[in-house]
């Protein structure tokens, strides 16, 4: 499947944008919380747009097939962008 | 084939299904409009239980269809998926996955928000495998369109194979032809969405086969949750454990790939059927509104004020309706005892109905809270309240969805401690419900109020700022900080089951639905006039009994000794009655237990009297003051004089004011943290399926009350 065994170094995640910064979903590193994720849209080749963050930085909101998704900062790292 | 919006265009269609009363169950997204649309179909004609075994609301009414079919209407928990990954979501498979079961529907009603068509369709596609009879109620078709998405209903129609009805369930668009299309022979999707692997066939073959299954997706569903159905049993469970590990069955990743393949072919369907306008420049509004409302500084401003202004209105607003219901109570038994006499009047008056004036004064208070409540989860503002408090939350082993029942346990810990429902993780809701009782509920307030009045001057600083305010939400802040505190506490002693997550979708404000708003205060206050009004009547017609019955001839003795002290002190008649009266509660069995108890409570600064209070309040709080004034008024004459008044002229054995700061704000202290209320413990008990979590409670909160009471009494004394 799209999960990676090991994080590649370095790779960016939806984490690392920056606020109205886009990206486009590469895989999923986590298998529980991925299987969460697909369900809500964020499908491998999807666009993604860091929306805003939370007075104290975490968490985030970010922009998925027209939608607004909320996730914590942790959750958020393990999108990994292309 | 074209689409039904006309409902007199369907009604010649087909023949109407000849049964009675038809079952459908609603099922759909969170924020896909279900609960509107719930709403609409059954009106005030609805109630809330429990589904079997779990405790998640289920929520049933009826529906008159057409004049000649009425439908049990289900409405299931919000969901993204047929893999339910929360307790709620959990009773939908135990629903859908067991045809035998009484609650089976015969048909079900997908809501589909029309701006997120796609990963509202997942969950209908699942559906839709299973060859369970479907109508896709397409919700806010025209919010859609205004953000320039513009859907194709006849090709959506086409490409799915089940009535679609475009509605607005906020306006009660659409409804009439929904109810018409529901009421019809219901129509099966033959379109397969996802195409089930070769190789998982025979076992799937083999689960078909023992549970007799109508399709092969359900038997893909019962290899991936298994463990979750509720209707299977040990020897089921066992067979299929063995069947799937031969098979080298790997259930996430087959999840994951389902997903994925389910929404490939959302997309290829929706090419045609959804049509963009990219015509929006500027953002959304909603995210505009969140650059105001969820902003560094001015978004807690914000939240703050509203958090003021909620409470403002649950103190001040409240307290003209519970001045009429208490004007209305102490009417009626006056106007009983002037008429009436006997043992079983006063059980009545005394009893029974000061028992449920105690229940209805509340009323008010939690309607108020639970309007605001409503409202604010209405418009989406509390979803961003969770945002902006989850990482503060999580420092304390709580989580963002914690506030609403921390913020409802201002009002009520009953209905407060219901709502940690929607936080989806285990460790995180039981942290949850153990420190909510630690907010000040309204039923501390009559305790808080009197004593307050009863110690702490009405001062008034800068002209508005009130002392006795000031104290009392001083009282609600030491409530608050017990509550996160102990959870931090409990982050550290237990072990996380699962993972806490907080991936959820931001809804769009809106504007409150009024419907919605008025049946979530009727519900509130339902649950609570149900759930706390039973315990406190029984204890106060206990109460009552003790208070008015002592063993053997001790009333007797004890007039014949206040009749004769009378004598010696050369009292007048009232002087004399009140003697008698007080002589008489002394050796009652209230006295009694009050009395064996003061060696123990002594240190706190309390008497008899107190002890007779803190027990029957170990039921419930409120019944505390109303102790207080049976105990001070029981076989007094006139009722008139007010608690405050007869409360300041107690004396203690020194002859000063009995209850002095000290021994007021030990009281207060000990009612802030102790846990007397059986109501909230049975709740507790109930939410989280065991007696431990209730027990701990009432030891952990009575033990912090204890200490805490005996130490601001040595340190103000």
């Amino acid at each position: 499947m799209q999960k990676k065994a090991k994080m590649e170094q370095g790779q960016k995640s939806v984490r690392d944008l920056k606020i109205g910064e886009h990206g486009i979903i590469c895989c999923l590193q986590d298998p529980e919380m991925g299987l969460k994720l697909l369900e809500m849209g964020c499908l491998p080749g999807t666009h993604v747009k860091m929306n805003s963050r939370a007075p104290l930085g975490d968490p985030i909101t970010i922009i998925v097939n027209d939608y607004t998704l909320s996730l914590r900062l942790d959750e958020a790292e393990t999108i990994l962008l292309k | 084939m074209t689409v039904i919006t006309q409902p007199e265009m369907v009604q010649a269609e087909k023949p109407a299904i000849l049964k009675s009363v038809a079952k459908i169950a609603l099922i759909g997204n969170p924020n896909s409009g279900k609960t509107s649309l719930f709403n609409q179909l059954t009106g005030l004609n609805q109630k809330v239980g429990n589904f079997p075994g779990v405790t998640v609301d289920k929520k049933t009414g009826y529906s008159q269809l057409t004049p000649t079919l009425k439908a049990q209407i289900i409405d299931l928990p919000g969901t993204y998926s047929l893999y339910p990954k929360s307790l709620d979501e959990r009773v939908i498979i135990d629903l859908l996955y067991d045809p035998q079961s009484k609650h089976y529907p015969d048909l079900v009603i997908v809501t589909a928000d029309a701006s997120n068509l796609k990963r509202n369709l997942l969950l209908y596609t699942q559906l839709a495998d299973l060859q369970i009879p479907v109508v896709l109620a397409l919700n806010m078709v025209d919010l859609a369109e205004s953000e320039g998405v513009k859907i194709d209903v006849p090709a959506l129609h086409r490409a799915l194979g089940v009535p679609i009805i475009p509605m607005n369930a906020r306006k009660g668009v659409g409804m009439a032809a929904l109810k018409i299309v529901a009421s019809q022979q219901p129509e099966i999707s033959t379109v397969p969405f996802f195409d089930i692997p070769e190789e998982l066939q025979p076992a799937l073959q083999s689960i078909k086969q023992r549970f007799d299954l109508a399709t092969d997706y359900l038997a893909l569903q019962y290899a991936h949750q298994y463990r979750s159905l509720k209707f299977l049993s040990e020897a089921d469970v066992q067979w299929l454990d063995k069947l799937l590990t031969e098979n080298n069955f790997h259930s996430n990743t087959l999840q994951g790939k389902e997903t994925i393949a389910r929404y490939v072919r959302i997309n290829e369907l929706l090419l045609d059927v959804v049509r963009v306008e990219k015509v929006q420049k500027d953002e959304k509004f909603s995210n505009r509104l969140d650059q105001i409302l969820t902003h560094k500084i001015f978004g807690y401003l914000i939240f703050f004020a509203i958090l003021f202004m909620v409470f403002q209105a649950v103190f001040a607003w409240a307290s003209y309706p519970m001045d009429l219901i208490d004007l209305g109570i102490t009417n009626l038994n006056g106007l009983i005892q002037d008429n009436f006499s006997g043992p079983l009047i006063n059980l009545l008056t005394e009893g029974i109905i000061a028992g449920l004036g105690g229940v209805l004064i509340f009323v008010p208070q939690i309607a108020v809270l639970f309007a605001f409540i409503a409202i604010l989860e209405e418009t989406g503002y509390m979803a961003r309240v969770t945002f902006m408090m989850d990482r503060i939350m999580r420092k304390f082993g709580l989580n963002g969805k914690s506030v609403v029942p921390l913020i409802s346990g201002v009002a009520c810990a009953v209905p407060a401690i219901m709502s940690a429902r929607t936080i989806e993780n285990w460790k995180d809701r039981m942290i949850t419900i153990f420190v909510t009782p630690l907010m000040s509920c309204s039923a501390r307030i009559p305790v808080y109020t009197v004593l307050i009045a009863l110690v702490v001057p009405e001062t008034y600083y800068f002209g508005f700022l009130n002392l006795q305010g000031i104290v009392l939400m001083g009282l609600y802040l030491v409530g608050f900080l017990a509550a996160i505190f102990s959870a931090l506490l409990l982050k550290v002693l237990l072990k996380a089951r699962e993972r806490s997550y907080f991936i959820m979708e931001f809804p769009t404000y809106k504007m409150p639905r009024w419907k919605n708003v008025g049946l979530t205060i009727f519900e509130k206050s339902k649950t609570f006039v149900l759930e706390a009004g039973k315990v406190i009547v029984a204890v106060s017609i206990i109460l009552w009994v003790l208070a008015s019955y002592g063993p053997g001839n001790a009333f007797e003795e004890a007039e014949q000794l206040a009749l004769t002290e009378a004598k010696v002190e050369n009292l007048d008649e009232v002087q004399t009655e009140n003697r008698i009266a007080s002589h008489q509660l002394e050796s009652s069995y209230a006295g009694i237990i009050g009395r064996s108890i003061e060696p123990a409570i002594k240190p706190l600064g309390y008497d008899w009297k107190i002890g007779i209070a803190l027990l029957t309040s170990f039921a419930a709080r409120e019944v505390f003051v109303g102790t207080i004034s049976t105990i001070y008024s029981i076989g007094e004459e006139e009722n008139v004089s007010t608690l405050k008044n007869k409360l300041l002229s107690e004396k203690d054995d020194n002859g000063e004011p009995f209850f002095n700061l000290a021994r007021s704000f030990s009281l207060m202290i000990f009612y802030l943290f102790a846990m007397q209320c059986i109501s909230t413990l049975a709740i507790v008990r109930r939410e989280t399926k065991s007696w431990t979590w209730p027990l701990a409670q009432l030891v952990y909160m009575s033990g912090l009350a204890y200490v805490m009471a005996f130490i601001t009494y040595q340190v103000l004394k």
